[in-house]
């Protein structure tokens, strides 16, 4: 496909956008001026102050003395940029790529676009005509290359569309400017009398390289379109994106969720052909009044199933209001991931089918309950208690070290220890009898002691001496000594219960 | 061709009334789960598999002894393969203490959530998941018409739904399968060894639906459940709970 780019330039965009705000400003002569190495010099000088001859770069009080009644407001910093990229994302309406080209203009990438609009003149003049009614001077230009589109949007005569392939020849007549050249490269063409492009493009190569430098050459070429130029879109475009739009706006529940099955039909549909299945999603819906609710649902494991798909976001649809009706739907797959079935049907011994049921069942319990409700331990190397289990990544997260069977642990473990009471015999030796929560525990059997160190590493403190005992009605009690036995110093806890 | 006796057509009737209240369908897995004579216990001397059984323990140590023995019920029932749903509001299950009980622990998914009534909601969602082998809901209370509609919805799915619930405020009348009580006694061990055993507890079956309660004593070692001569009379459970037997 043939590229085409369009440029906008906005030649007064801060003064313009003053005037906006403030429309008595409109046609009278406006500077916005800066402090410059202690003086105040023009930024930017609106359309009126410009045919009086006022540019930027010009000293304030110069322009005081010759015109008193000219109006005069500090620079807003950052201002350009800012309207810039709001300006840009506005022109996504016409591309879905729109960059920023500092300091004053836009460029459009529009293959394959202009055709909505019946032809590149129509286009143009659309882009031409929606920007001048907001009250911006705009000019613009389309081009097979940035660069070309670029030297006639700000310098061409009245002219728009350079036809596909013409773009040198539409330049010949054009100042050595028009091509974004330095300021010491052009003033140099221009004292050897170089004065349009015309007079020096077809000079042999070589003695242009050596007189001015590699950029021209680069700088021709990218106007000719024998080298790219990369365009950074203020949005990057979106792979699997799918969006709906209706005709009435709608404000039942029903219609979002016939919408939502189209959108999920057309984008399962998709990932099917490609192999893939979705970890996240997104589903927009913009209000007639400009208003965006989403919602989002993620997936333990990718998929492409509409129908498991679609009871996650049932599950959330409750929470939009559709007061006066949606417009638009739009459905965004925010993570994709390749579906693998043979690897899966290596890796787990359990049928694929299977983890996959039980993946969306954690997909439900959690789409409701938010991701932290499901838990999955897998060993990890440590002594402490505490942490000698960890949380696995992934329903499909495989032990690498097997499970500790040679101490025994109990089933129910505290969160955290209790102090109890104790009598203990000699230092060393498993309680004889524990008071916890009120009542008394004589202890008939014990094992003892198993010494847990502190891992220094990662946190100070004591090691604990871990006993198991048994009372004398077979309950079975996990109790530790903190420290050493030091003068009877030393506290006592209980930890868990053995099964 | 003799004539059909009686207890025979009796016989053939209650295995048809069994079948229509959901309980031991024809075709339902009725392989042994290692609880030797407790299972003589249950309707049709099986172990029902696809029903709800709820576990109540009054005290700490009675829960840990239930959590364990659930765990080794666990261990019969996955036999190394499937995932297991572990519900609870108040979880203090230490993970790595299930190998010791034969339960792969990274097979036990679980979810951890603030209130009993979204541990139900996420039991019955398991329960309806026919993959997982079994859902073990820790929670507090359960009212008929909730235990009612878990059981529903596992004769669809039959998955093994395990209740315990810790501390209730009441036994109420359920529709589960079975109520179970476990209690901890002292430990397996050789007379004169130090060290606490292997465990050991009071199976009571409190209630069975159509069966005989009981109460058993049961040890737990790494080769499977270990029977023991029971210390108590079998007939001390109410009168006329034994008349299906």
């Amino acid at each position: 496909m043939r590229r085409r780019f369009v440029t906008i330039w906005f030649p007064f965009l801060v003064t313009d956008w003053m005037a906006r705000q403030k429309p008595a400003l409109k046609d009278a002569p406006l500077i916005l001026y800066a402090p410059e190495r202690g003086r105040m010099v023009i930024k930017a000088a609106s359309k009126a102050a410009h045919s009086k001859g006022i540019f930027p770069g010009m000293v304030v009080a110069d322009c005081r003395a010759i015109f008193p009644d000219i109006t005069v407001v500090e620079y807003p910093t950052g201002k350009a940029e800012e309207l810039l990229e709001a300006l840009a994302l506005w022109c996504m309406r016409f591309t879905p790529a729109a960059a920023i080209d500092l300091p004053d203009g836009i460029v459009l990438d529009c293959s394959g676009c202009t055709h909505l609009w019946q032809g590149d003149a129509p286009y143009v003049a659309h882009i031409l005509g929606r920007l001048g009614n907001f009250g911006y001077h705009v000019r613009a230009a389309m081009a097979d290359t940035v660069a070309a589109a670029w030297a006639v949007s700000r310098y061409g005569r009245n002219q728009t569309i350079v036809l596909p392939g013409e773009q040198l020849s539409a330049l010949l007549d054009l100042p050595a400017a028009a091509l974004r050249l330095e300021n010491a490269v052009t003033e140099k063409l221009e004292k050897l009398g170089l004065n349009t492009i015309g007079q020096f493009a077809h000079l042999p190569r070589t003695a242009l390289r050596k007189r001015f430098g590699v950029t021209l050459l680069q700088r021709l070429d990218q106007v000719s379109g024998f080298e790219m130029e990369l365009v950074q879109p203020v949005q990057p475009p979106k792979e699997y994106f799918e969006r709906l739009t209706c005709t009435e706006p709608i404000c039942t529940a029903k219609g979002i969720e016939i919408g939502l099955g189209r959108l999920l039909e057309l984008l399962c549909n998709r990932l099917a052909a490609e192999g893939k299945g979705l970890r996240s999603a997104t589903f927009r819906c913009h209000r007639v009044d400009g208003d965006v609710q989403e919602v989002s649902v993620g997936t333990n494991l990718p998929s492409r199933n509409a129908a498991h798909l679609m009871k996650l976001f049932e599950l959330k649809t409750g929470q939009f209001q559709p007061d006066l009706g949606f417009e638009l739907f739009e459905l965004e797959a925010n993570a994709v991931e390749s579906i693998a079935f043979d690897q899966t049907a290596i890796w787990v011994e359990t049928d694929t089918a299977d983890t996959a049921a039980v993946a969306e069942l954690l997909d439900k319990i959690i789409s409701k309950r938010g991701t932290n409700v499901i838990h999955r331990y897998l060993p990890a190397e440590h002594y402490w208690p505490e942490r000698s289990y960890q949380l696995a990544a992934s329903i499909h997260a495989r032990k690498e070290i097997e499970w500790r069977t040679d101490q025994p642990r109990p089933i129910h473990l505290l969160p955290i220890p209790h102090v109890i009471d104790v009598t203990v015999p000699l230092p060393d030796y498993p309680p004889m009898l524990f008071f916890y929560k009120g009542q008394r525990h004589q202890i008939k059997k014990a094992d003892g002691p198993e010494r847990v160190e502190q891992e220094w590493w990662m946190q100070q403190g004591e090691f604990r001496d871990y006993y198991c005992v048994e009372d004398e009605e077979g309950k079975r009690y996990w109790l530790f000594r903190s420290g050493h036995v030091d003068g009877g110093r030393s506290r006592w806890y209980i930890h868990g219960f053995f099964a | 061709m003799s004539q059909p006796t009686k207890q025979d057509i009796v016989q053939e009737l209650r295995t048809r009334i069994l079948a229509m209240q959901g309980v031991n369908k024809p075709g339902s897995d009725r392989r042994s789960i290692g609880l030797g004579n407790i299972e003589m216990a249950f309707p049709g001397g099986a172990f029902p598999r696809a029903a709800i059984h709820e576990f109540t323990s009054l005290e700490p140590e009675a829960a840990a002894a239930t959590s364990g023995f659930l765990s080794c019920l666990l261990h019969s029932l996955m036999n190394r393969k499937g995932f297991c749903l572990w519900v609870s509001s108040r979880r203090v299950i230490f993970p790595p203490a299930l190998k010791l009980l034969g339960v792969d622990p990274e097979c036990v998914i679980f979810v951890d959530l603030q209130n009993d009534k979204d541990v139900l909601w996420a039991v019955e969602e398991g329960l309806r998941c026919s993959a997982l082998v079994a859902v073990v809901g820790e929670l507090r209370e359960l009212t008929f018409a909730q235990s009612r509609r878990l059981q529903l919805t596992i004769e669809e799915s039959q998955v093994t739904g395990f209740i315990h619930r810790v501390l209730p405020k009441s036994e109420n009348t359920t529709a589960c399968a079975a109520r179970w009580k476990i209690h901890p006694l002292p430990g397996i061990i050789e007379p004169g060894l130090p060290g606490i055993g292997f465990p050991k507890w009071q199976v009571e079956l409190a209630k069975v639906r159509n069966g005989r309660p009981g109460s058993w004593e049961l040890g737990w070692t790494p080769i499977g459940f270990e029977h023991f001569p029971k210390t108590r009379s079998n007939t001390d459970t109410k009168p006329g709970a034994a008349k299906y037997a």
